[in-house]
């Protein structure tokens, strides 16, 4: 018998007596009481949840709110060339000199708009080069306006360590892709992919951090120092 | 309405003042109090500790005398809930899995028989000091008893109610754990009663008289002038 | 030798009366508690999400077979290798096989309380391999060669002075106070070990069996990089971890993110479908998933308390208990502390051996009433004892029990004790916290009430 037949009887055996349903616990009294979830779609319990805004307008009011508190630098502009105006100016108060992006159009244009040396991840890397430069720019796949996340995959934000090696990511994104939560995000990125997924779907929600010292903030415990999301 | 008075085993033994400020406050709201002599303990030390027969030995007969009962007012939350809660589980499958059952929904802790039983929660009583309430952990959530006692305190005249932080905090009494565990339980009781000192009341009030033994034995250790006190004694009081 | 509740007890005592770690743990736990509730109200409803949450864990444990199975298949059509492993000694084994085959030298580890579970980092070194932690918190414990002191907060029991001396010692940095620079100072010893490592191990938060992918909540990005740099790729996750769908997550993210660390949600929750794809510019080449059994099927198979494998390990339970708070994560002896290892660990480790640990709670339930996926935390802690006394009664408890209910039942002995408890009190007073006193395990610390000229049923019957 394999390894997994041998756990898969196991589990079967220990499933033959049902167990109580859950929550049948707390109808005593003690505890607030609650709707029940049964047979529903996970989307019923979206309601639920901290709300991501009805209208777009909302929604980025939502998005910079959550995204702020958790130190992305967000940045909603008019147009493309404003945010790339945006990006020249963070070039030149950080002092970039290097660049590293992929080939997709929106982070490429916005890599050369800077006039630096760019390294391109799509083909392979040098990782000790990648690692050296000043900022990652990527795409993304969605903005979610209920928790300030920024979803990229490995195809949409040119490979795994493009978004966590540079100490500085800088996303492009635009105004489309913003949507009202989670729910709505993974949707999208079903969407997208139907099921032929990137090997990586990444949540970020801020710069790398950290709280294991005395549970005070810091940033860039291993990944980014600095986050920043560029819409238009 | 006829109420059967439960008085366990440490509030008869030990703090008689609170089972008799309850008949006198029920008495005076015009009930019938009887309080029947067997009953005399829930069974919740052989419950707690994993001795469920010898815990029906003691509760068995208490559930048979409660059978005829109207309502059953207790005067601590956590044997309320040992009635309320635990029997129908200590006795399911046995001959009195029913009895347990129907005796349940009879079941009401003090503060909360007055405030949400009958909806009284001005007795007139008057305690003109600063006092702060701890919430009895099985009173709290087992049997989601949160403003009975605070709404009744409300109503007392002159009294000062303030709020420790923590107030949710277990004291670390928890039965039998108090002598098992007496190092866990006394840190958890020090932190309480520094939580209390805090709030700068005179008096820590409890619904719970099991709680209140522990805060106090620690409270006269440590020499503080804080005191304890179960809200029916406040109530009580004119 | 000693046994595990002796252990217990003697630590207990320590840590108890050391009022440095009762200052910090309460101090942080309630800054904890402080942003949780602050990010419990921003939902809609908290109860109802909660349960939902529970529902959705119940029927993915209830149907785990199914679950189980669509989710190893579906990450083998995608090149990930699946191993099932049924104990330690065979997961580490299978872990230990990769690594070999690889000839690998150096490993970079994420946060894995799995492999805690089975000892890995041991065995890891054991057979010669250099094994770097890069979750900071697991890091510095590393460094103390310490078991983690929390499930999520692996070095919260240590200040930031602590850490200074241990970085001093370990790592010959320049000391300071600063969190961000001892920070910094770990980020550059371990920038070059995810560069260098061949193989990078990682624990998992989920298993979406719908689109068979491993889920992976983190706030530092090392898992990140784990996932990113190596060339294999080992995850190591037990076989409750699973969830039906991948929009589950949806509910589950800032779930864990609110009950764990009061966080709006984590900062980076990454899902991992396979290695590398055609394609793919980065990423391990190989992919391997070890499934850990080691006796969840046990407690699987008692359905009384089957929903204390819901748990998503979100650490809430410890944080508001009053037991962990005062004897601290070290204590318990344990890889999974508070209420929920006190509940798992006796199912997982023995009844009879681990029992101690659900006997002391005063069962307040604060943890039940602060799990995310309402485990029914602190009655379970009541049921392993009524296990654990049916298994094995102990002979004088029993006595003492029996004794008890032989008096409390007849009014008359009842009553005949009262009188000698109060007749005798002034010979209890003379030997008060002495090692003569039949109750010092409570007067050592605790004064007894004095008893009362008259018990209340006296007073009644003279009413009447
Ligand atoms: S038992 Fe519940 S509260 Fe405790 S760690 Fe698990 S999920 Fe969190």
């Amino acid at each position: 018998m394999t390894g997994r037949e041998k756990i898969l009887g196991r589990i079967r055996e220990a499933l033959t007596v049902p167990a109580p349903h859950p929550g049948a616990h707390d109808a005593h009294g003690g505890q607030a009481p609650h709707t029940s979830f049964k047979g529903r779609p996970v989307h019923v319990a979206r309601g639920w949840m901290p709300p991501g805004g009805d209208t777009f307008e909302e929604q980025v009011v939502r998005f910079r709110a959550a995204s702020t508190e958790l130190k992305t630098d967000f940045r909603f502009v008019g147009s493309r060339d404003e945010a790339f105006t945006e990006l020249a100016r963070i070039r030149d108060t950080e002092g970039w000199k290097s660049v590293a992006t992929h080939r997709a159009e929106q982070p490429s244009a916005a890599a050369a708009s800077l006039g630096l040396p760019v390294i391109h991840t799509d083909e392979g890397y040098d990782v000790d080069a990648l690692e050296s430069c000043d900022v990652g720019i990527s795409g993304c796949d969605v903005l979610v306006a209920q928790t300030g996340t920024v979803v990229v995959t490995n195809r949409s934000a040119g490979g795994r360590a493009l978004s966590v090696l540079p100490p500085h990511h800088v996303v492009v994104a635009t105004r489309d892709q913003l949507v009202r939560d989670l729910t709505a995000a993974f949707a999208r990125v079903q969407e997208t992919y139907g099921t032929g997924y990137p090997s990586m779907i990444s949540f970020i929600t801020g710069p790398s951090r950290t709280g294991d010292i005395e549970r005070i903030l810091v940033l860039g415990a291993h990944g980014p120092k600095k986050l920043t999301v560029l819409c238009w | 309405m006829t109420v059967t008075l439960f008085i366990p085993c440490f509030v008869d033994s030990l703090y008689p003042g609170v089972g008799i400020s309850m008949v006198r406050i029920l008495e005076r709201l015009g009930h019938r109090v009887v309080c029947p002599e067997e009953i005399a303990c829930c069974g919740q030390p052989a419950f707690n500790s994993g001795y469920w027969p010898e815990a029906r030995e003691v509760a068995g007969p208490v559930l048979r005398r409660l059978q005829d009962a109207e309502v059953v007012v207790i005067a601590s939350g956590s044997c309320g809930a040992m009635l309320k809660v635990f029997y129908p589980q200590l006795f399911a499958e046995t001959a009195q899995a029913e009895a347990a059952k129907a005796l349940s929904p009879k079941v009401w802790e003090f503060s909360s028989f007055l405030a949400d039983k009958l909806g009284v929660t001005d007795l007139g009583a008057r305690f003109p000091a600063k006092v702060t309430f701890h919430d009895g952990c099985h009173g709290l959530r087992e049997l989601g008893i949160k403003t009975a006692p605070r709404r009744l305190l409300e109503k007392v005249q002159g009294l000062e109610l303030v709020e420790m932080a923590d107030a949710e905090t277990c004291c670390g009494f928890g039965g039998t754990f108090s002598a098992k565990f007496p190092m866990i339980s006394t840190a958890m009781g020090e932190v309480k009663c520094a939580g209390a000192a805090e709030t700068g009341a005179d008096y820590i009030v409890s619904n719970d008289s099991s709680c209140l033994m522990h805060v106090q034995g620690l409270l006269s250790r440590q020499g503080s002038p804080i005191k304890t006190l179960h809200l029916a004694e406040i109530l009580a009081q004119r | 030798m000693t046994t595990h509740v002796q252990d217990f007890l003697a630590q207990a005592r320590v840590v108890t009366r050391d009022l440095r770690h009762r200052g910090l743990i309460q101090t942080a736990l309630r800054k904890y508690e402080t942003a949780r509730d602050r990010k419990k109200a921003a939902f809609n409803d908290w109860q109802s999400a909660r349960q939902a949450a529970a529902e959705t864990k119940w029927d993915a444990i209830n149907h785990l077979d199914t679950y189980l199975a669509e989710f190893a298949d579906k990450m083998e059509a995608r090149g990930t290798q699946v191993h099932w492993a049924g104990n330690a000694a065979e997961a580490r084994e299978i872990i230990l096989g990769i690594i070999r085959s690889k000839g690998a030298r150096s490993i970079i580890k994420s946060k894995a309380m799995t492999a805690e579970e089975i000892h890995l980092n041991d065995a890891m070194e054991k057979a010669g391999y250099e094994v770097v932690e890069s979750d900071l918190g697991e890091f510095i414990v590393q460094l103390r060669h310490e078991p983690p002191y929390h499930i999520v907060f692996p070095a919260m029991h240590l200040t930031r002075d602590d850490i200074n001396e241990l970085f001093q010692k370990e790592l010959g940095s320049a000391s300071t106070r600063e969190p961000e620079e001892l920070t910094m100072i770990a980020r550059r010893a371990l920038r070059r070990k995810y560069i260098t490592a061949d193989v990078g191990i990682t624990g998992a938060n989920f298993a979406i069996a719908e689109t068979g992918m491993i889920s992976i909540t983190e706030n530092e990005g090392n898992a990140r990089l784990t996932a990113a740099l190596p060339k294999t790729m080992i995850t190591l996750v037990g076989i409750e971890k699973v969830l039906p769908k991948l929009e589950d997550l949806a509910l589950f993210l800032p779930m864990l993110a609110t009950a764990g660390a009061g966080q709006t949600i984590t900062g980076y929750n990454t899902m991992y479908g396979g290695p590398r794809q055609p394609g793919e510019c980065d990423g391990p080449e190989e992919y391997h998933v070890v499934l850990l059994d080691n006796r969840r099927t046990e407690l699987l198979a008692d359905p009384e308390q089957r929903d204390a494998l819901h748990c998503i390990r979100c650490g809430a339970c410890l944080n508001v208990c009053p037991i962990f708070k005062n004897v601290g994560g070290h204590t318990y002896g344990t890889t999974y502390s508070g209420p929920v290892g006190s509940v798992i660990t006796p199912h997982l480790r023995g009844l009879q051996d681990w029992k101690h640990l659900s006997g002391s709670s005063s069962l307040c339930g604060a943890c039940t009433e602060a799990c995310p996926v309402k485990i029914d935390l602190h009655h379970h802690l009541l049921r392993n004892r009524r296990n654990a006394a049916f298994g094995e009664p102990s002979f004088f408890e029993r006595l003492a029990y029996r004794l008890f209910a032989f008096v409390i039942n007849r009014p008359g002995l009842y009553r005949f004790a009262k009188e000698a408890g109060r007749l005798t009190e002034p010979l209890q007073k003379l030997i008060r916290n002495t090692p003569l006193d039949p109750a010092r395990a409570w007067t050592g610390s605790r004064d007894l009430p004095p008893m009362p000229e008259q018990s209340f049923k006296e007073w009644w019957e003279e009413r009447r």
